[in-house]
């Protein structure tokens, strides 16, 4: 059983498949803006919309690793770079519906918004803190920068999905339901990080000689 | 609510089964698979819910008042709203508010003035004759509509109800019932919802006592039976489905303010040059447009307000 599931895992149509899955919501979104459905404010809809979907992308990007152990199904790596792109994905073209619909591509307005306002400050640089992940996920990057870099590097989505869920609850008026289940989420994800981290046994540290 | 119009597609259909036309559809006996794919296309497709037609209301004038700017479709205005009582996601009110008892209904007028009474709605429908006022109307979010309301000027009533010398301000209150409304537990501010204004902002005639807009009574979802609608300050002042009317010697309190003073103030005047604190009011956007507009003072009805302001500071009264 075990042994059939890593053989569809490891397949190259179950990549395919994700891939098609992670488009879902796109092809939501532009089938409700075919039909003329994106609500009486389209534009804050595909705001909202995005921005929900890079927090979910997130958020399931970040279960890969705990789900790895969990279920000893190390083969769940091969998708966590596709995921993570998705994320990325989906961050821009949220970014995109601020800096055309609301800033009108007027980049002193932009950062005079984003210095001035913290729930933009922060989504801000949840966003900038994405891109030198997306740029360095491909192989050679991982080559060039070296594992243990590159993975230290990459923990910067920790803060990221971090900015993202803060974002949102700074936004949100009075109704904090859905910010604090993604950040309850995320918290769980952190600490499930931060669990394995104390309790693994750590090398014996020699006693450095007095230089 | 009375009906005053002519014969309108509310006295031909009965108006359950207009209102509930799809539950009937549904029960007409298409079946199985076929009910759940199609169910499923058509809220893909048509997500948007009915709205219970209104009685057609007799309007005698339209107002000077009026902006000539085009007006958002009365779809727009029934499927975006902020009415917590029936959900927070600006489609709840619509798909929430459809069972809303609004009938009878009775508006209490109280507090510091010589004569309280209370109204039935037909009493309010026929205590002046009825305007329609083309607003705009501005959100303290960042969206702004034009609609075309009906009504007649809250001072109508006040002055019928004689305020004492005591009387300074005037609060008012929603109806709140959580059996009607089991979604305002998670709304995160405390009902039932009150507002207020100063007495000269209530009895200035912009100020409307509004019972209806296009054409007919208000739909649940933009406050039946009766609202306020104040074009020159923020949309959360212009209280929905109001029950009570009180005239007070204090500034009273207000919702919003009550959850988050430092965000909303007391006065919460439309202002481009006072910024909420966690985003700027000095655009917005125009339902129906892609850019923002710039925003205007007093939301563009300075002549008709200002003066109420003389010599007050409106960034320290926000």
């Amino acid at each position: 059983m075990r042994e059939l599931l890593r053989q569809v895992l490891l397949s190259r149509w179950c990549k395919a498949v994700l891939f098609a899955i992670c488009l879902v919501p796109l092809v939501r979104l532009v089938w409700r803006g075919y039909h003329g459905n994106l609500t009486a404010n389209p534009v804050e809809f595909v705001q909202h919309f995005t921005g929900d979907w890079t927090l979910r992308s997130l958020l399931i990007t970040l279960s890969v690793t705990p789900l790895r152990k969990l279920l000893s199904l190390p083969d769940l790596i091969r998708f966590r770079r596709m995921l993570g792109l998705f994320a990325f994905f989906y961050v821009c073209l949220h970014f995109l519906t601020y800096l055309w619909p609301d800033q009108n591509f007027d980049l002193a307005g932009m950062w005079k918004d984003v210095a001035k306002r913290p729930f933009i400050t922060v989504g801000f640089l949840g966003f900038c803190l994405l891109v030198p992940l997306a740029l360095t996920s491909t192989k050679g990057w991982i080559r060039r920068l070296g594992g243990k870099r590159w993975q230290a590097l990459h923990r910067a989505i920790y803060i990221s999905a971090l900015c993202g869920v803060i974002h949102y609850y700074w936004l949100v008026k009075s109704d904090h339901r859905l910010p604090l289940l993604y950040g309850a989420i995320l918290a769980v994800l952190l600490l499930y990080r931060l669990g394995v981290a104390l309790l693994k046994p750590r090398p014996a540290v020699a006693v450095s000689p007095t230089r | 609510m009375g009906k005053l119009g002519e014969l309108t597609e509310a006295d031909i259909t009965p108006k359950a089964m207009y209102v509930n036309r799809r539950q009937v559809l549904r029960a007409m006996g298409f079946a199985g698979v076929a009910v759940a794919g199609g169910k499923l296309i058509s809220q893909f497709a048509f997500p948007r819910d009915t709205v219970e037609a209104g009685s057609k209301l007799n309007v005698a004038s339209r107002s000077p008042f009026s902006t000539s700017e085009p007006m958002n479709s009365f779809g727009d205005v029934t499927h975006y709203n902020n009415f917590y009582e029936f959900g927070t996601d600006k489609g709840d009110p619509a798909k929430n508010s459809l069972k809303f008892q609004t009938s009878p209904w009775t508006v209490s007028v109280e507090g510091e003035v010589k004569n309280k009474t209370k109204y039935s709605m037909d009493d309010i429908l026929k205590l002046a004759p009825l305007e329609e006022r083309i607003y705009r109307h501005r959100c303290v979010e960042g969206w702004s509509i034009v609609v075309p309301w009906i009504g007649y000027s809250l001072g109508t009533i006040l002055k019928l109800a004689e305020p004492t010398e005591k009387a300074k301000f005037v609060t008012f209150e929603s109806y709140y019932d959580p059996g009607q409304m089991p979604w305002a537990a998670s709304s995160g501010i405390q009902l039932p919802y009150v507002e207020g204004l100063r007495l000269d902002e209530a009895m200035n005639p912009l100020t409307l006592l509004c019972v209806g807009m296009y054409g007919e009574s208000l739909p649940n979802q933009d406050g039946a039976p009766v609202r306020l609608v104040i074009p020159w300050k923020y949309g959360f002042k212009s209280i929905k489905s109001i029950v009570k009317i009180k005239c007070v010697k204090g500034m009273p309190p207000t919702t919003w303010n009550m959850y988050a003073s430092q965000e909303y103030g007391f006065y919460s005047n439309v202002n481009p040059n006072v910024d909420h604190p966690r985003w700027s009011q000095a655009t917005e956007r125009r339902l129906g447009e892609f850019l923002r507009r710039k925003t205007l003072l007093f939301n563009g009805y300075g002549d008709q307000v200002a003066s109420l302001y003389n010599g007050m500071d409106l960034k320290k009264n926000y």
